[in-house]
């Protein structure tokens, strides 16, 4: 069942990025940062929390769920130990992502080139 | 002398080209779009989704299982874009293959290794994020703003 709604937010949050760049005619990285600023804000009102409770990976998994795990990571953060917390918790849950696909981006450039 | 007359006709020459690209340039297929993008966007988040259900099985919390869930969509999008797969994936589903953390991923490694030509400091180096740059600047931007203003007001 976890799946099938992940399947069907996850399919949906995509659709509406379509649309986007298909009708509105906004430009592929215009409708990223859109989706990364709306999941932020979406997350501090409250609502993403409860969009990944409800769909898990569905809502994780599109950029918008990173704008949410950068909100959610410096609020954990400033509520634990205060304000530095909003700039340290920034990449709380995050940061490990940004290293990994920089390790990787450089190790794999170093191995493989594009196809021309 | 100007000649006004004129350079209204040219206008109107200019409008009704317009109209004429406007009919021949094909429409992007909506439904066709819709779809892939629903689907493909779909299903990497299923496979999210089997990823997040393998980590939290060793016993994480949502919270803890959200960052190696993420780390390891990034892995295999980065598998993916080093054998040059992605990308087909990205032409067939549009936003389906975009949106999602593997989109995200995808833009850095291939720029990583178009770049790579221009240098390891100045190409590679610099240019990686040419792409994922913003979507890091204005989460950062937004983010911190947001749970500051939640934070300050309590909520």
């Amino acid at each position: 069942m976890d799946y099938l709604i992940a399947f069907l937010v996850g399919g949906a949050i995509c659709a509406i990025g379509q649309i986007l760049i298909d009708v509105a005619k906004m430009q592929p990285a215009h409708m990223l940062v859109l989706f990364v600023v709306a999941g932020a804000v979406l997350s501090g009102l409250g609502l993403y929390e409860r969009l990944i409770d409800f769909a898990g990976a569905g809502a994780l998994v599109p950029v918008s769920g990173f704008g949410h795990s950068i909100a959610r990571g410096a609020l954990l953060e400033a509520e634990r130990i205060g304000f530095l917390g909003l700039f340290t918790g920034a990449f709380e849950f995050t940061g490990m992502g940004v290293a990994v696909a920089v390790i990787l981006a450089t190790v794999i450039a170093l191995v493989a080139n594009p196809k021309a | 002398m100007t000649h006004p007359g004129k350079k209204k006709q040219h206008a109107d020459e200019q409008a009704q080209y317009q109209r004429l690209v406007a009919v021949h340039v094909p429409k992007p297929p909506l439904v066709r779009n819709l779809v892939a993008a629903f689907v493909v966007g779909g299903l990497i988040s299923v496979l999210g989704q089997a990823v997040l259900n393998a980590f939290m099985s060793t016993g994480m919390a949502l919270d803890e299982a959200s960052a190696p869930t993420l780390a390891t969509m990034i892995l295999i999008s980065a598998v993916l874009t080093g054998l040059s797969i992605y990308h087909h994936v990205g032409e067939f589903a549009g936003a389906g293959a975009a949106v999602p953390i593997t989109g995200f991923a995808n833009t850095i490694v291939a720029a990583a290794m178009d770049f790579k030509r221009e240098g390891f400091v100045l190409g590679m180096g610099a240019k990686m994020f040419i792409i994922a740059g913003p979507v890091i600047v204005y989460g950062i931007v937004a983010g911190v703003l947001v749970s500051a203003i939640r934070w300050w007001t309590g909520m």
